[in-house]
């Protein structure tokens, strides 16, 4: 066994490890938390990034890896196909920007920041590779458990009225969860995907009903974390009450739900599904749309920049719902490059609303408030500690400025950028330019629905620009530090490069949409997997 | 033994979905309690119910005379994992409760 055999294993391990040591280090010692966690999540780039080679060279599946060496229907796998390895160098990328931006004043509002990113790291990085639905469950809670204390995190009465929302919500959600799993394997008898895939279409048809309530209970559970209108009345209020950093980390946890769905809805439900085969679509479609519309009428309404981010975050849920719902493999590509993009562009986004809300004067106190006790100790010291405002960048103005108009440019679709190239995808897939068959009038509405809110996305951004860029700034001395612009800087430079190189990352997005609608390439590939030494067990 | 385990199962959700709707928090965590006691005992019928069946597949065990072991280990994860989301849960009510004087689910009366 050499390292590269547990590749699939490392995006787990590592920062769970790392999770582990962090807590043993005494909280002063940030310097070294913010080192070592910065570190694990560039090795993760590179882990993920080697993965989304292998993957891309290899067809369907880069590396299978059974835990705990189980013949594979009978124990848990974990599965690095493409879709896998997209979302952990996503997730991967994501956060190291959120920890830089986070060292400059919000990893001190409060006890244990690092450990608890690095263990929400584990968990997403652990339901984005699982191949098993329990262990998917397991996962998810992992995640959740870290994210219920970074929505607290920086504490405040308006985050601690937040955050109990939010679990509670996540809880009753983890029980539909258990039920739905509970009644597919009660059906199928197996919690491996790649088995319920195959075993779905010889579900017999007295039992086609219990298994359909199964998959519907458990997609239920995935639209409330992935922010289905009407089960994402909760995001908006989360989202901008959540720190930023952490906000922008929850960038990618909606999209945990979207995966999921993307992930089982084309493995169990595709065109080999039996009678099962495009169960819910309609209702993806309809969701979308709804979601869509909730979340474009919310951008319009909002006024604070924060909470604008939250509902462009159910504007991009709705899309990529409804993307699912369409589902052809050519939309499904359009809606991958999508995803890609609107989740780094909303991350950046979170990020740059707290920077423009400091400015106008809001947030300011109740940071000031929460980070005064867990400064008198610190034994860094220097002038991370003193200087509060930061040194003044010559020109922050328009470095803020043109960061938020590539923001609103990325996240509206305007061309040359990729937001604009990934909506293009996806609805000249929908329009069909080639395909001869006739578009249906669902599919008219949803591409006027994405046209329309793309509009609205605008509006409201143009809008929110225009009254901080050029109304309060006159008198107002804006002070941003380095480690402050540099991430959102280096966020929207991905999104503009993933312009540059569109037709790579295109092309590889379809052959990713192509390898999820044909599951047949990967279940082989799953459950021929060999385990180590050789050994198989006949079933 | 199924009715009985289905009333017990469907009185537990139903008095957990109740509470859960109800404005004050303390009634939330207790009928999240209850909700997810409701689950495991769902979870472990998934296996089928069955008395005096085989706890191990061994050779002496004729043909399917044996009690589903998994969905045994998925209600012992389920039930770790709810127990500590309940306790986690717990402190953000006490803190919600320190933090606006209310025990009310909004932060506010009424």
């Amino acid at each position: 066994m050499t390292l590269a055999d547990h590749l699939a294993v490392l995006p787990i391990l590592l920062p769970l490890a790392v999770a582990a040591l962090t807590l043993l280090l005494d909280e002063r010692r940030r310097r070294l938390k913010l080192a070592l966690s910065i570190g694990t999540s560039v090795v993760l780039i590179a882990v993920a990034a080697t993965l989304l080679v292998k993957a891309g060279a290899s067809g369907a599946v880069a590396a299978t890896y059974p835990l705990g060496n189980w013949p594979i229907p009978f124990g848990i796998v974990l599965v690095a196909d493409r879709l896998s390895a997209i979302m952990v160098l996503v997730t991967a990328i994501l956060t190291l920007f959120a920890l830089i931006f986070a060292s400059a004043r919000w990893a001190r509002a409060g006890v244990s920041f690092h450990t608890l990113v690095l263990v929400l790291l584990t968990g997403l990085n652990g339901a984005f590779l699982t191949g098993d639905l329990f262990n998917l469950f397991v996962f998810f809670e992992v995640l959740l458990a870290a994210s219920y204390g970074l929505v607290l995190h920086g504490s405040g009465a308006t985050r601690i009225r937040a955050g109990l929302h939010y679990v509670a919500i996540n809880l009753a959600a983890s029980s539909l969860f258990l039920i739905g799993v509970a009644l597919i394997y009660g059906v199928t008898g197996t919690l491996s995907m790649a088995d319920l895939a195959a075993r779905i279409p010889a579900v017999a048809a007295e039992d086609r009903g219990l298994l359909n309530a199964g998959i519907a209970i458990l997609g239920v559970a995935f639209l409330v974390k992935a922010g289905m209108w009407p089960l994402n009345l909760w995001i908006p209020g989360t989202y901008s009450a959540a720190s930023a950093p952490v906000a922008a980390m929850f960038a990618i946890m909606t999209k945990v739900g979207i995966y999921a769905v993307y992930r089982l809805s084309l493995l169990a439900l595709g065109p080999d599904g039996g009678a099962s085969a495009g169960f819910g679509q309609t209702f993806l479609l309809v969701g979308g749309m709804l979601t869509i519309v909730f979340g474009s009428v919310g951008v319009l309404a909002s006024h604070a920049t924060p909470r604008l981010a939250g509902f462009a975050v159910t504007v991009s849920s709705g899309t990529l719902l409804a993307a699912a719902g369409v589902g052809t493999p050519a939309v499904t590509a359009g809606a991958l490059f999508y995803l890609v993009v609107s989740t780094l562009t909303i991350g950046a986004f979170f990020l740059l609303a707290e920077l423009v809300e400091r400015a106008r004067g809001g947030e300011e106190d109740v940071l000031a408030a929460t980070a005064e006790p867990f400064d008198e100790d610190d034994e860094d010291g220097g002038p991370d500690s003193s200087a509060e405002g930061g040194l003044v960048i010559p020109a922050t103005t328009a470095i803020l400025g043109s960061a938020f108009a590539i923001c609103a440019m990325l996240f509206a679709g305007l061309p040359p950028l990729s937001g604009f190239l990934a909506k293009f995808s996806m609805l000249s897939a929908m329009i069909g330019t080639e395909a001869p068959s006739v578009i249906t009038a669902p599919t008219w509405t949803l591409v006027g629905i994405l046209v329309v809110s793309s509009f609205a996305v605008l509006i409201a951004m143009v809008r929110t620009g225009i009254s901080i860029f050029w109304v309060t700034m006159k008198d107002v001395q804006l002070k941003v530090r380095l480690v402050e612009i540099a991430p959102v800087t280096a966020l929207l430079a991905i999104g503009v490069g993933l312009s540059v190189f569109g037709g790579e990352v295109q092309a590889y997005m379809e052959d990713t949409a192509a390898a999820l609608h044909a599951p047949w390439g990967m279940i082989d590939a799953v459950l021929g997997a060999p385990v180590v030494g050789g050994g198989s067990v006949s079933p | 033994m199924e009715l009985i385990l289905a009333i017990g199962i469907g009185v537990l959700t139903a008095s957990g979905v109740w509470l859960i709707l109800r404005p004050r928090t303390f009634q939330v965590i207790i009928g999240l309690s209850l909700l997810s006691y409701a689950v495991n005992l769902f979870i472990f019928a998934m296996g089928r119910l069955r008395s005096n069946a085989a706890p191990i597949l061994d050779s002496a065990v004729e043909g399917a005379d044996y009690a589903d072991p998994v969905p045994q280990a998925l209600v012992l994860t389920a039930i770790v994992i709810s127990f500590a989301m309940t306790a986690l849960f717990l402190v953000v009510l006490l803190a919600a409760r320190g933090a606006t004087g209310t025990d009310h689910v909004d932060g506010r009366e009424g």
